[in-house]
């Protein structure tokens, strides 16, 4: 099996022809984990939609692979089969549908009749997850998301990034309005995923999480583009110095492409 | 009554069809009063939908069928709701009005339940029938439909559960038609004081589908602390045109109806549900689903009326439009002066498929007394684009995703129905109808 690769050159993403994407580019590869870092505004939910194929999000330029495939030529069912994993930062509610029943449903989309996983299989792997995850049995005849609390959202979103294991997976500020004890647990269900058939960028506010993820790579990126790449070193940096000695180096006075 | 009858049937008609059923005097004396009424009434009002032009009246009474009674001569359709025989325990099935296949388990029947087919219970029952048949939930005289109803009743099944006893399994009840027949059935629940009780019912098309009517009436009446579960799927087929009227009679003191119906049927629907809340601390509860397809046009109102102090009524309506079909849903909940304390909630939602589909979500509330609480949420829109991206996402097809965001819409009245083989069939019309 080849590497997992995410490729995305000089990418340009507009919403409600306000261009807020303006030419980001990242490479992840297989056993690599990289961080996306920057204050509010400067455009990393964005590309996090926009990589997914969030439909109010439009690419007016640019270029991003999958396994060499193109991403852009997919529709988001085959961008999801193709490899790539999205926790969303505000997954929808949907009434009526078992968390279990869609997780399965998901599991069985990529594969031929004939070649799904047995229930038994199912139901042993979705014991093994939510028990990595803290997870309450009773959480899977939940309907999806509906009346979870904030922190129970995010857990799914890993729960289901642990069933359904992508090649490439984003994580968007999974990490907002978990308490520390779920950030850990969180964290060790993100560290299982750690080896050469997975790749994974982290996009993130804080450094709070990368004390128990720790990233290959830490990108900052400010005015919808990657500002300034370095290892480990640099989101130490960032916490405690902030992000304004990056704005005086680069000569950058407002960081924000305009939205929120 | 075998030629091909178009209304009005005439007396004699009627007459005989009663005679041959050896029913009581006044049963047939109120066939009869009836058939003369429906004359100079009016349709019931199905608010915002036109059903003047509508076929009630244009059908056969030969029912063209014969109940032998042995299991093995029921459809597969039916069997299929069924199951199998060996675990066959509280069963009324009819076709055409005619009892095909009758069970109940033993230890209910000591304990002085009765579950059997009106006729049957007309003439061993006849005193309690005659308490309740059309009496207090609803009224033969009420318009030309009902009228009609109580002059051509000819199949249905009466369930009495005295007090303080409590049915823990579900029965179940079977009503199949077939041909040009019009059929005219009617329901009676009545539980007693402090027993309780749930009852589950199917009604479907046979055979090659022909114009035909369906004119259906049931009466639940609830009694002091007692709790009535009624379920129901209608699936009758496109060339039949229905009039569905289903009320209930909570009296008692902290009463409880539940409703869940599956109205699936493909003809043109006028259905109406009706909740009285009489007792105090009074509790009805009604959930509905419905698909509309093809041209057929569907009329849905429920309405729950508060009489009790401390009365609790919650409606949930959920439809699924699509190709050019037409559905109105009315909701109402109408708080009486008096009734301090209660309270009404309603839900109506519509999920529009098709652009050429209409659908109306008409939340209604009436309140006559101050001391009350009350709500009502309505929408009508398409499927949710977040909800499909976020599925999507996981990898499901565009249709596939489709397909869950309607079961789940749906699932309130599928996961209430407490036999396993009706949720079962009930999912899969909403898969045949939807794809």
């Amino acid at each position: 099996m080849t590497k997992p690769n995410l490729t995305v050159k000089d990418l340009h993403v507009s919403i409600e022809e306000k261009e807020i994407l303006k030419g980001f580019g990242i490479e992840v590869n297989g056993g690599e984990i990289h961080a996306i870092m920057g204050p509010n505004g400067t455009g990393k939910s964005t590309l996090a939609s926009a990589l997914m194929g969030h439909p109010k999000f439009e690419v007016t330029e640019g270029q991003a692979t999958i396994g060499g495939e193109d991403l852009f030529d997919m529709d988001v069912d085959e961008r999801a089969r193709a490899g790539l994993f999205l926790a969303m930062q505000y997954p929808s509610e949907i009434s009526g549908v078992t968390n279990a029943d869609f997780i399965r449903s998901a599991m069985n989309a990529g594969r031929e009749e004939g070649d799904e996983v047995s229930l038994m299989k199912f139901i042993r792997q979705m014991d093994d997850k939510m028990n990595t995850l803290e997870i309450d049995e009773s959480f899977q005849h939940r309907y999806l998301n509906e009346g979870f609390s904030g922190g129970e959202k995010k857990r799914n979103e890993i729960l289901q990034l642990l069933m359904l294991k992508p090649e490439i997976a984003i994580l968007d500020e999974i990490d907002s309005g978990l308490d520390i004890d779920a950030l850990k647990v969180v964290s060790k269900g993100i560290n299982e995923m750690r080896g050469d058939d997975f790749g994974c960028i982290i996009i993130t506010h804080y450094q709070r999480l990368l004390n128990y993820i720790q990233p290959d790579f830490v990108h900052v990126m400010m005015q919808g583009r990657i500002v300034k790449s370095g290892g480990p070193e640099l989101a130490k940096k960032l916490e405690e110095k902030g992000y304004d000695w990056i704005k005086e180096e680069l000569g950058i006075e407002d960081e924000k492409v305009g939205q929120e | 009554m075998t030629t091909e009858i178009t209304f009005p049937v005439n007396q004699q008609e009627v007459t005989n069809f009663s005679k041959d059923r050896q029913e009581p005097q006044w049963f047939t004396d109120l066939r009869l009063s009836s058939l003369e009424n429906a004359f100079s009434l009016e349709l019931p009002k199905a608010e915002k939908t036109r059903i003047n032009k509508w076929n009630f009246t244009s059908f056969d009474f030969d029912a063209k069928t014969s109940g032998s009674g042995n299991f093995s001569d029921l459809s597969d359709s039916v069997k299929s709701l069924v199951g199998e025989e060996k675990n066959i325990q509280n069963l009324i099935a009819q076709k055409n009005g005619v009892t095909t296949f009758q069970a109940l388990h033993e230890d209910l029947k000591n304990k002085g339940v009765i579950f059997t087919d009106l006729t049957t219970a007309l003439s061993n029952h006849e005193e309690l029938v005659k308490k309740y048949f059309m009496q207090d939930a609803i009224s033969a005289n009420e318009n030309r439909l009902t009228s009609l109803h109580a002059a051509l009743v000819n199949g249905g099944t009466f369930l009495y559960v005295p007090k303080n006893v409590e049915v823990e399994v579900p029965l179940q009840a079977v009503y199949s038609h077939e041909g040009t027949f019009g059929l005219f059935n009617h329901v009676v629940i009545v539980a007693e004081e402090n027993s309780s009780v749930t009852y589950v019912e199917n009604y479907l098309s046979e055979g090659s589908h022909s114009e035909a009517v369906a004119n259906i009436v049931a009466e639940v009446y609830v009694g002091d602390g007692a709790t009535v579960r009624y379920g129901a799927v209608d699936n009758l087929s496109d060339t039949v045109t229905t009039y569905v009227n289903r009320r209930g009679q909570v009296t008692g003191r902290d009463a409880k109806l539940y409703w869940a119906l599956g109205q699936m049927n493909d003809g043109n629907t006028v259905s109406e549900n009706t909740t009285y809340l009489v007792g105090e601390g009074s509790y009805g509860d009604t959930k509905t689903v419905s698909i509309g397809r093809g041209n057929q046009s569907q009329n849905f109102t429920t309405n729950i009326i508060h009489f009790g102090k401390h009365s609790d009524g919650q409606i949930l309506k959920h439809g699924v439009m699509k190709d050019s079909a037409t559905s109105i849903f009315n909701g109402v909940s109408k708080i009486e002066h008096g009734a301090t304390k209660a309270n009404g909630e309603q839900t109506e939602r519509v999920l529009m498929l098709s652009e050429k589909a209409r659908g109306d979500a008409n939340p209604i509330l009436l309140i006559d007394e101050d001391d009350v609480t009350a709500g009502h949420a309505a929408s009508v829109g398409k499927i949710d684009p977040l909800q499909m991206f976020y599925l999507m996402s996981r990898g499901l097809t565009k249709k596939e995703a489709e397909r869950l965001i309607i079961h789940g819409f749906l699932a309130p009245v599928v996961n209430a129905l407490p036999i396993e083989s009706v949720k079962e069939q009930l999912y899969d019309v909403i898969e045949r109808k939807v794809y």
